[in-house]
């Protein structure tokens, strides 16, 4: 027996039958609703022959447009089981007052702590991320990113860790520590589970993928602009993505760093936040907020960047004080890194500390205000059309508004001795994400969804989404900030306080008419792709717009632009458009010349694809399979190293077929406008 | 437990900072909701009245405003954060009647231990305190991190192993509160709730003399089984056997609690109270 079970633990570590929770029916379905799902979807694939498809067009694309949209699809999925998250700890709280209610703590806390750990990093992070991917080189008049296959093996590692967290459901556990995992309790004497290391190397796959598509970005934004694209000429979003990618690459190495730390103390008895030997729990504070302050700006500032766009286009005006915006966005990417001690002004440190820190955190809602005043100065005297983008904007602005206040608040030390870890603080932060990058990575989705596919989506539909995830946020997160107000505290699975159950129940009919707007935003997507003949975009331009993403046609060709915009001015395409108006035609027969683009590798997801294995062993302890992973990951990443040839030519010829059929109707619209 | 029903000191200052703070910036943040929600609607393209104007798009003298007014808030609440910070410091003394009474606050894998070394006695989950006396706390953690709290009598802070942190308190009525841990600390977490009996100046010394009868004993044996893991559903008091027991925690002479039992499946904490005598 002795050998048997030797064998056992170098072949399978400490993964036996005990890790699939046969006994807890709710992860065991919804496993084998995600596993039916995919292997659907797969069967569908294959049997329909869209293998090749998939993967050449897809998988193995190097071109920033596919990239960004896997990742956005990736955020939307992802987002979806972060939601099942929530509705189930709301459902908790309504009925566990005075009772266990239907999750036992040990389910409970491995919820809220998936809740969030998914939301931020797995919903937020790649919604902005895509965005900017899809946009950004657009904006700048470029043919795709600075790193190509790099932002490939970005977004399949992102996706890897996701896998992670989504297999944590059905084989193991996930953490029950909370999203940031604070030892003790996520040391091995206190979470002898392999909850927080499936927690943590998710977290460091996916960190690496981030770091990477960061200076992917930032390198993208500082080298690659078209000609006259000069700083000052930059489109908001560029600035914030700028802004936002800096801050990746100065806060995502503390991330790894501090959690390759918490993996020691696991894994080979290391001392850096254990109670014993001289470990300190409050160094592992400091530094996973010294990541986790800058990590908020990361997802608000791009947010704030589609708000300046689509403001901007949607009132039909420039963006009010622009070089101030620019100002601004520069002063809260810095000053973001200075207020991290405001999320434990409870552990005791002295007056003087707590005030600095305390003043330094309301600093940053100056240039928070500015930017609010501003986009409100860009709506003065502007001509206001209210699609979808622009209902999610003004939600923004007055909900945002409100998320401000209530941070301001809790930087007052003194209040936050009564506030820290409560509702009132949850309530805050939801305020914020949700108002704040949530509202804007939607209004980002209906604003450029048809740049990337080509028709536009349902308005209607679209405008129900709003409403109902308006008026939801209201219902659910108003309330939390009165039980915050009345004493309860955050991650409470249980509680004997009669005076908290009605808030908690509005919360769950909140969570219930959020849901509502999630399935508008879905059956809006389902609607849109039926009748996409009807919402066709010939123009490439159909807000209206102002950047550089519209000059090119919808959904934009590999090569984005047949020749490099020459731009002379901020709001270049608008200006473009001006010209064109009074100096028609343009240009007649333009000499179209060869295009070189990237080839398309399966670097990124060969690579992932080891990750995963590597991530999976390591944290069942099986370390044959560690070795084959990380060997694996290496070796692909040597053998793209090693490549001969990474581009191809597009001949003149097909590019010119493309561009003419783009003017021709850029032409129309030009023409048509003139009539009307 | 509503923080803006405070019953000392403490939380007073507290909650009246958090509603100063509040009206302050309603000031500025009600009138700039209805700007924002009146020029969304005044400058609606179907408005004819309204006049397009897409030049607008730089005025000094509205950059200096809209720069200066969140920045005057800033400073008039930064005056008040400093000023707050330093009467409202947890370990700044609060002045009370009587003679102050010191309280050693542990908290337990998931209960709440306060000792009375002056007193040498013992409670779990139960603390018990004269009205307008000063409380001392010194508290620390017997394994992962918690928050002391008692929501209406103000400022909470971090309880952590190997470490002592201070808070000083004072109740002014009589009556009943309730306590709470507000960092998240595992399992039986949110059973880490305790009384608070604030009792008459005269009532204390009369508790203490009825508690000090008690036939359990604290001292470090009984300690290490209390430190278990488990919930405790009652609230048992103790003589305390050596008043030099706190330290002995905080100092790690007596090493930290030992989490879960390392058997697969170890008992759910849910299913009962633990008995700790």
């Amino acid at each position: 027996m002795p050998a048997v079970r030797t064998v056992e633990a170098t072949m399978l570590g400490k993964l036996d039958w005990s890790a699939i929770p046969l006994d807890q029916p709710i992860p065991l379905i919804a496993g084998a609703v995600v596993l039916v799902a995919i292997l659907g979807v797969l069967t569908w694939v294959v049997v329909k022959g869209h293998l090749s498809y998939l993967w050449n067009e897809w998988i193995t694309s190097v071109d920033h447009k596919r990239i960004g949209v896997m990742y956005v699809l990736l955020a939307s999925v992802m987002l979806l089981r972060g939601g099942s998250d929530a509705i189930m700890m709301r459902i908790q709280q309504a009925v566990a007052y005075q009772s266990q209610g239907y999750l036992p703590p040990e389910h409970y806390n491995q919820i809220f702590s998936a809740h969030g750990t998914i939301m931020i990093f797995f919903v937020a992070m790649p919604f902005v991320i895509g965005l900017m991917n899809l946009i950004v080189p657009l904006q700048l008049g470029v043919r795709d990113v600075a790193f190509p296959t790099l932002n490939s093996v970005g977004f399949w590692l992102t996706a890897s860790g996701a896998l992670l967290v989504n297999i944590s459901l059905v084989v193991g556990e996930f953490a029950r520590t909370g999203w940031l995992a604070f030892p003790p309790l996520s040391e091995l004497s206190y979470s002898p589970g392999v909850g927080v290391d499936y927690y943590a190397w998710s977290l460091q796959i996916s960190g690496i993928g981030t770091l990477v598509a960061g200076i992917n970005l930032v390198t993208t934004v500082l080298k690659l602009r078209t000609k006259g694209m000069n700083y000052l000429r930059m489109p908001m979003f560029c600035w914030t993505t700028l802004a936002s990618n800096l801050l990746i690459v100065a806060a995502f190495p503390i991330l790894t760093a501090t959690l390759a730390m918490l993996l020691l103390d696991r894994y080979l008895g290391f001392h850096f936040f254990t109670n014993e030997a001289g470990g300190n729990v409050m160094m592992f504070m400091n530094l996973i907020w010294a990541w986790g302050h800058p990590e908020v700006y990361i997802l608000v500032l791009p947010a704030f960047g589609i708000f300046s766009e689509v403001v901007s286009t949607f009132s039909g005006k420039a963006l009010f004080g622009y070089r101030s915006m620019v100002l601004a966005t520069m002063a809260i990417c810095v000053i973001s890194f200075m207020v991290w001690l405001h999320h434990f002004f409870t552990m005791g440190a002295g007056p003087n500390v707590n005030a600095i820190f305390g003043i330094a955190s309301m600093i940053i809602a100056v240039p928070t205000g500015v930017k609010i005043y501003n986009w409100l100065f860009t709506m003065y005297g502007g001509r206001i059309r209210f699609a979808t983008p622009m209902l999610w904007a003004v939600g923004f602005m007055v909900t945002f508004i409100i998320g401000g206040l209530t941070g301001v608040l809790l930087a007052v030390p003194p209040a936050d001795f009564i506030l820290h870890n409560s509702m009132f603080l949850v309530a805050h932060f939801h305020n914020v994400i949700i108002g704040g990058v949530l509202f804007g990575a939607f209004a980002g989705f209906e604003y450029w969804f048809p740049k990337a596919f080509g028709f536009r989506l349902n308005e209607r539909w679209g405008r129900a989404a709003f409403w109902f995830t308006f008026l939801g946020f209201f219902i659910t997160f108003m309330p939390l900030y009165i039980v915050g107000m009345l004493g309860m505290t955050r991650r409470m699975q249980h509680y004997d306080v009669a005076a908290w159950r009605p808030w908690m129940i509005v919360a769950a009919v909140g969570v219930a008419v959020l849901t509502i707007g999630v399935i508008c935003q879905i059956v809006q997507l389902v609607v849109s792709i039926r009748n996409r003949e009807a919402l066709r975009d010939r123009t490439g331009d159909p807000w209206d717009g102002r950047s550089l993403e519209w000059a090119t046609s919808s959904p934009p060709p590999v090569f984005n632009f047949a020749f490099n915009p020459d731009v002379r001015g901020e709001d270049a395409y608008w200006h473009m458009k001006a010209r064109a108006k009074q100096q028609s035609p343009e240009r007649d027969g333009p000499e179209y010349q060869d295009i070189e683009m990237p080839r398309n590798s399966p670097t990124g997801f060969v690579c992932a694809f080891f990750a995963t294995i590597m991530g999976f062993a390591l944290i069942w302890h099986i370390w044959w399979m560690v070795i084959v992973g990380g060997l694996g990951a290496w070796a692909t990443f040597v053998v793209f190293a090693w490549r001969d040839h990474d581009e191809y030519v597009i001949p003149a010829e097909e590019v010119a077929v493309i561009d003419r059929v783009n003017l021709e109707q850029r032409r129309g619209l030009i023409s048509m406008a003139e009539v009307g | 437990m509503n923080l803006l029903d405070p019953q000392g000191p403490v939380a007073a200052g507290n909650s009246t900072i958090l509603v100063d703070s509040v009206f302050i910036m309603l000031v500025i943040v009600v009138p700039t909701i209805f700007a924002i929600l009146g020029f969304a609607f005044w400058f609606r393209a179907s408005n004819p009245r309204a006049r397009y104007r897409p030049g607008f798009v730089y005025s000094g003298r509205i950059e200096m405003v809209v720069w200066a007014i969140p920045a005057l808030t800033v400073i008039l609440l930064g005056g008040v954060a400093w000023i707050g910070s330093h009467q409202l410091d947890p370990a700044a003394p609060v002045p009370g009647t009587g003679s102050p009474v010191r309280i050693q606050a542990v908290s337990l894998d998931w209960k709440w231990l306060f000792i009375y070394p002056d007193q040498r006695i013992a409670t779990v989950n139960t603390l018990t305190v004269p009205a307008g006396a000063e409380l001392k706390f010194q508290l620390t953690s017997s394994s992962v991190m918690n928050t002391f709290f008692i929501p209406q009598l103000g400022s909470m802070i971090y309880t952590m192993n190997g470490m002592v942190t201070k808070l000083n308190l004072r109740a002014d009525n009589e009556g009943k509160l309730q306590g709470l841990s507000a960092h998240f600390s595992g399992d039986g977490f949110p059973d880490m709730m305790f009384d608070v009996n604030v009792v008459s100046p005269l009532a204390f010394p009369e508790w203490v003399a009825t508690a000090a009868k008690t036939d359990a004993v604290l001292n470090e044996n009984s300690y290490r089984k209390l430190m278990q893991q488990g919930i405790e559903k009652d609230r048992p008091v103790y003589r305390l056997e050596d008043p030099r027991l706190f330290e002995l925690i905080a100092t790690q002479h007596i090493p930290p609690g030992p989490g879960p039992e390392r058997i697969s499946d170890a008992g759910r904490p849910h299913s009962g109270g633990h008995d700790a005598r």
